[in-house]
């Protein structure tokens, strides 16, 4: 294991967030904020509860969902895009670094900086929405599993990207209309039964639903089903990743 | 059992040991458009020599180097350094080399030190401020060491991107074209640097378009012409045998065509009828000048200097790559 390399890429990119802290981190902050203010406070209050819980505690674990995606897909994509587009990339090819590890590294950071701008977002939430964590353990484990997991797809997509069009592509058109429609404002059992059952082909009613168990004690889905679908996709982006750095796929000639 | 482990380590070692800076044997690449960019290349480079490879655009010089480097996949054959092939024990082959790349890329946000002490640690090599102290003060960056790279002039990036591959100490050093685009006073620096890693045991592979760059670096020389190595030689023979010298013979007063009294020199009419140019070589054991100068006599021409010349390495260059033979 080459921890040295490891630790200079991980470094690099945690850098570079700290270098723009105000895009990277206040920016994604202020604008969830936003949404706990309007839907959450303003809204919400002229809003009945749902399964009990006040609306704007029950969007908590949907909004935090919603900008822990985007924000993994994002760094991740943008961490190995970056170094593409620039010709950067010919060092870490060129060192004496496993794939590994090379995904480990940049993972790891965009994972971490997910991670870190949650916890702040969540922080601010409590300012504005009455909060309660049911099941920290669970909830700490959904956090992780979703950053390391979208981040890796994001991953992907810096790979698969040849311009920067193609980078914002998928989380524009694909993940957000996926999150917002995926019960980050509302309960699935609240839709008509066809569109109950539409709903179950996306991916993010898992993660909401699971992650808002931890929050509330209340699901659209169990809980096991929805570590094990996060798992289950974990698991579709190793293989892709594999693949990648076996047929050096848009990395090597 | 535990007898033979050991022994099979230490001849695998005194191989090694033994073993050249670099082995290509039967490389071959051809990319997916069809285009064979290398074909059954085999190449011993020396530990601790200055090997200039040499060859016209698109002859497949980088994606020698790439593939040596591990950033392009080969298509057949095998390589090693120092004795660890690239893709078995691709740790051990990657942390000896060090590469600037033809292009100037470079992550212009980071500071000098930041991007060289990345590098250094990202070829697994444990944080040593000392030593990257030294890489920016050889190459004289101690000054900017805080600077933003991409406040520095195109020279200086060079120079930094040079300071990044010498960050984790490589025992081969692959430069590829490192002084297109610089001026005389960096280039002259560089080759003084290249000297300076030389003679602490690094062995270096540079690509140039500058022939004048190879005569006045390199040990030995090797030729690459539509992905075949066509010749590699050591310098220093390599002029004395394919080498030409010219004499030039300055006449008082200007002739229109050789005259047949000299036709069995093969001479050539240069500079408006003023000059008449022999070409022999060097590495005969009559060079014929004698016999010429007496039969310009003897047909009558006078002539009021001589001047002979070398042929360099690019003329040698540019005839090895006009045809092969």
């Amino acid at each position: 294991m080459n921890v040295h390399a490891v630790a200079a890429i991980y470094r690099f990119e945690m850098a570079r967030t700290f270098r723009t802290i105000l895009q990277s981190v206040v920016s994604p902050v202020v604008s969830t904020s936003l949404y706990f203010i309007v839907f959450g406070a303003a809204i919400g209050s002229q809003i009945q509860t749902i399964n009990g819980v006040d609306y704007g505690a029950f969007i908590v674990p949907g909004l935090l969902m919603m900008s822990l995606l985007t924000l993994s897909i994002s760094n991740a994509s943008f961490g190995i895009y970056f170094p593409k587009f620039v010709g950067t990339i010919y060092e870490v090819l060129s060192a004496p670094v496993s794939h590994f590890e090379i995904v480990a590294a940049y993972v790891g950071a965009a994972a971490t900086k997910s991670i870190m701008i949650g916890l702040v977002i969540l922080a601010t939430a409590s300012l504005f929405v009455p909060l309660q964590v049911q099941h920290p353990f669970v909830m700490i484990l959904f956090l992780v599993l979703t950053a390391v997991t979208f981040s890796l797809f994001g991953f992907i997509i810096g790979i698969w990207a040849d311009g920067f069009e193609k980078l914002q592509i998928i989380p524009l058109l694909v993940v957000t209309p996926l999150a917002f429609l995926g019960g980050a404002f509302y309960s699935i059992d609240m839709l008509p039964p066809f569109w109950q059952a539409v709903s179950l082909f996306n991916p993010v009613v898992y993660l909401v639903s699971g992650f808002r168990w931890s929050f509330v004690g209340h699901a659209d889905v169990g809980v096991e089903v929805s570590l094990a679908m996060t798992a289950a996709f974990l698991a579709i982006c190793m293989v892709i990743v594999s693949w990648i750095f076996r047929t050096g796929y848009r990395l090597k000639n | 059992m535990n007898e033979t482990v050991p022994a099979a380590k230490i001849l695998r070692s005194a191989e090694r040991a033994e073993a050249p800076a670099i082995a290509i044997a039967g490389l071959s690449k051809t990319y997916k458009t069809g285009f064979e960019a290398l074909k059954s290349v085999d190449l011993t480079i020396r530990s601790g020599e200055i090997f200039a490879l040499l060859g016209p655009n698109g002859a497949g010089k980088t994606t020698l180097i790439n593939i040596v480097c591990g950033l392009v996949n080969a298509s057949a054959g095998t390589v090693q350094v120092d004795g660890y092939d690239i893709i078995r024990d691709f740790r051990a082959a990657r942390s000896r080399i060090g590469l600037v790349p033809q292009e100037l890329v470079i992550d212009g946000f980071e500071t000098v030190w930041a991007t060289v002490s990345f590098s250094r640690g990202l070829f697994g090599k444990r944080r040593d401020d000392a030593l990257v102290e030294r890489v920016l003060k050889e190459l004289s960056l101690w000054d900017k060491k805080d600077s933003k790279v991409n406040t520095l002039s195109g020279g200086m990036k060079r120079r930094v991107m040079i300071a990044k591959a010498l960050a984790h100490e490589p025992q081969v050093l692959f430069l590829d074209e490192p002084t297109a685009g610089v001026d005389v006073e960096l280039r002259r620096d560089m080759w003084a640097m290249v000297r300076r890693m030389r003679d602490r045991g690094v062995t270096i592979i540079l690509t140039t378009h500058y022939i004048e760059e190879a005569e006045e670096m390199a040990d030995r020389v090797g030729v690459i012409r539509k992905g075949e190595i066509i010749l590699v030689e050591d310098k220093t023979a390599l002029m004395k045998n394919l080498g030409k010298n010219r004499l030039s013979v300055e006449l008082v007063t200007p002739i229109d065509a050789v005259p047949e009294a000299l036709a069995a020199h093969g001479l050539e009419i240069a500079d408006g009828g003023r000059r008449l140019v022999y070409v022999y070589d060097t590495a005969a054991e009559r060079t014929g000048i004698t016999t010429l100068l007496s039969d310009i006599g003897k047909a009558g021409l006078r002539f009021r200097d001589i001047e002979t010349s070398q042929s360099t390495l690019e003329d040698i260059f540019v005839g090895l790559v006009r045809d092969p033979q």
